[in-house]
């Protein structure tokens, strides 16, 4: 327990925390407002945002020795998983909202 | 000066995700907003690659730079090929798989950097902070991971649904052991033991299954949206382990996001989480047997020509759409019906129940594909109050969302789920293909009701043919 404690001791974990904290606040606030048409473009939206992760997956990769193949491949495939994970996300989103553009142009030619 | 500009990079990042979801939640700004977070997350990618110096006091650059770009483009190309080529009906089939991949993401990275510790390549002590967030991370990532791809399973209907006996407890068990497991790694008792991690690994994903495993298809989208926001979370741990902003600010927004959503769903359908949870739809079929033998006639069948004469002299028709048409892809058609409803000078709105289909705004995005105008979809309560003014009301496959037991039969499992009052109109046309019950495995009894007929036969053929026979009336 004293090590979870401690976390807060530290001013870099303490600046995370402050983070974390108002961006609970701020996807709360974004997403309480949205019309039930786009709940599923949204949740996709936000699963590529969540792809962000890649990040992670490139620094650990990026990091590794070049001769440990082993740490190698698993990064590999991370990125890889990320990525799918980012760009499926955001042409998906896309894909669906498109069909919402077309609608309202139609409508107001 | 590469560091400030890499905290600029992220600062963009989170920035732009802030906005992109704001803009998200308006129509008109929606797919712009997609846009802004993705340049954004572009920008944090980059900066990461070229900006990105170690933090064990050497400062060196990341390495390995072209097994990363070639890693980046097979995501990018696979990624691209298959939310192109994916049908409009197998969407959230796709959002919980690609879902499923960042939470696997999640996972590898928190195996690399144990991996790290406990060959003794970390460079600085491990703290059990550090092994914490390392081991949540993990086991977050992989629950997410494991239940993403049962819920991509039974959607696309690999899997069926399956009530296991003990389930509920089996899963108590399951997270009572990984909190001792994870007590143990980070507590100090065993730090670093592999065959440890492996099993809250190997527990994770267990778990991960067994908690999908349960629920019923039409609480699908509940699940889907909570797993998202578990790998929100999973994404979140990462920008602990990294100190790294964008990750944080990205997945916690993800996480909160996506918890809203889950509980807005469940609002939806006047149901508890927990109750969603331990899926009580699973355990339905017995309960359902009983409710569904009391006052059961038969249902009387319409044939295509009467049902063309009855709405085509309507004043107002209101169509509700379900997975049927989904499934069907009849959502084309389903405007073409429309249209020649209107030449004939019938007023034709589409009355949307907020879990018909298999995802939140399902239908939605599915009619706007056919170029419904998007004011023609009524919301559940809009939908109602016309309901009394409608003459005729089409059903396309959809079943749990118009079934009356939700409002008079204590006994039903989806009771207390408001619905579309269908029998508040003059006549109710119910198209499906057989009398099977729908996916929360319940009798629907509106189908023995007097005011109701039933149009037998495969969504679009069905309208095909109802099309037709309009044409000529």
């Amino acid at each position: 327990m004293d090590a979870i404690m401690n976390l807060f001791n530290d001013p870099a974990t303490y600046r995370l925390m402050t983070i974390v904290i108002l961006s609970i606040f701020l996807g709360i606030e974004v997403i309480s407002r949205v019309p039930s048409v786009l709940h599923t473009p949204l949740m996709s939206g936000a699963n590529a945002i969540h792809g962000v992760v890649v990040i992670g997956a490139i620094i650990v990769m990026g990091e590794a020795p070049s001769a440990d193949y082993l740490a190698l491949t698993i990064g590999f495939l991370a990125v890889i998983l990320g990525t799918l994970n980012v760009v499926g996300g955001f042409v998906v989103t896309d894909r669906m909202l498109e069909m919402f553009g077309k609608k309202k142009k139609g409508k107001s030619a | 000066m590469e560091n400030a500009l890499l905290q600029l990079s992220y600062l963009i990042g989170s920035i732009t995700f802030i906005i992109g979801l704001k803009m998200l939640s308006h129509p008109e700004s929606a797919r712009k907003g997609n846009m802004v977070a993705a340049v954004g997350m572009t920008i944090a990618i980059f900066g990461t690659i070229f900006l990105y110096t170690s933090t064990d006091g050497e400062g060196a650059h990341l390495h390995n730079l072209p097994w990363i770009f070639a890693a980046l483009a097979i995501g990018t190309v696979l990624g691209t090929v298959a939310s192109k080529r994916v049908q409009m009906t197998a969407m959230p089939e796709m959002v919980s798989l690609f879902n499923g991949m960042g939470g696997a993401c999640a996972m590898l990275i928190s195996i690399m950097e144990f991996r790290r510790i406990s060959l003794g390549m970390a460079g600085v002590e491990t703290t059990a902070g550090k092994m914490f967030v390392i081991i949540l991370g993990m086991m977050i990532g992989t629950v997410s991971f494991a239940g993403s791809i049962i819920a991509w399973g039974k959607l696309n209907g690999r899997i069926k649904d399956r009530a296991i006996p003990g389930g509920q407890l089996i899963n108590f068990i399951l997270l009572g052991g990984l909190v001792v497991l994870i007590t143990m790694i980070v507590g100090g008792f065993m730090p670093d033991n592999t065959m440890l991690f492996y099993g809250i690994l190997a527990l994770a994903a267990l778990y991960g299954i067994l908690f999908v495993m349960p629920i019923g298809g039409a609480d699908m989208p509940v699940v889907i949206s909570l797993l998202n926001s578990f790998t929100g979370v999973a994404a979140a741990f990462g920008g602990f382990l990294y100190n790294n902003p964008v990750m944080l600010t990205g997945g916690i927004l993800v996480g909160s996001a996506g918890t809203i959503l889950t509980i807005l769903m469940c609002k939806a359908m006047n149901r508890s989480l927990m109750n969603v949870l331990i899926g009580s739809f699973g355990g339905a079929k017995a309960v359902a047997g009983g409710g569904g033998n009391k006052e059961q006639g038969t249902a009387k069948e319409i044939s295509l020509n009467d049902t063309a004469v009855l709405m085509a002299y309507a004043q107002k028709v209101m169509i509700i759409p379900g997975y049927g048409l989904a499934v069907a892809q009849a959502q084309h058609i389903c405007h073409e019906l429309e249209k020649v409803l209107n030449e004939k000078g019938v007023e034709v709105n589409y009355g949307i129940h907020p879990v018909a289909g298999r995802m939140p705004g399902h239908m939605n995005v599915l009619l706007a594909e056919a170029d419904v105008p998007y004011e023609k979809l009524l919301e559940m309560e809009d939908a109602n109050d016309q309901m009394g003014s409608t003459n005729v009301v089409l059903i396309l496959g959809a079943n749990d969302v118009v079934n009356p037991a939700a409002k008079d039969d204590p006994s039903s499992p989806i009771y207390g789920m408001p619905i579309l009052e269908v029998e508040k109109a003059d006549h109710v046309i119910v198209n499906k293909r057989s009398m099977k019950p729908g996916y929360a495995g319940i009798e629907n009894e509106l189908f023995f009701r007097p005011k109701t007929s039933m149009l037998f036969g495969d969504a679009k053929k069905v309208l095909q043919d109802l099309v037709a026979e309009l044409k000529n009336v």
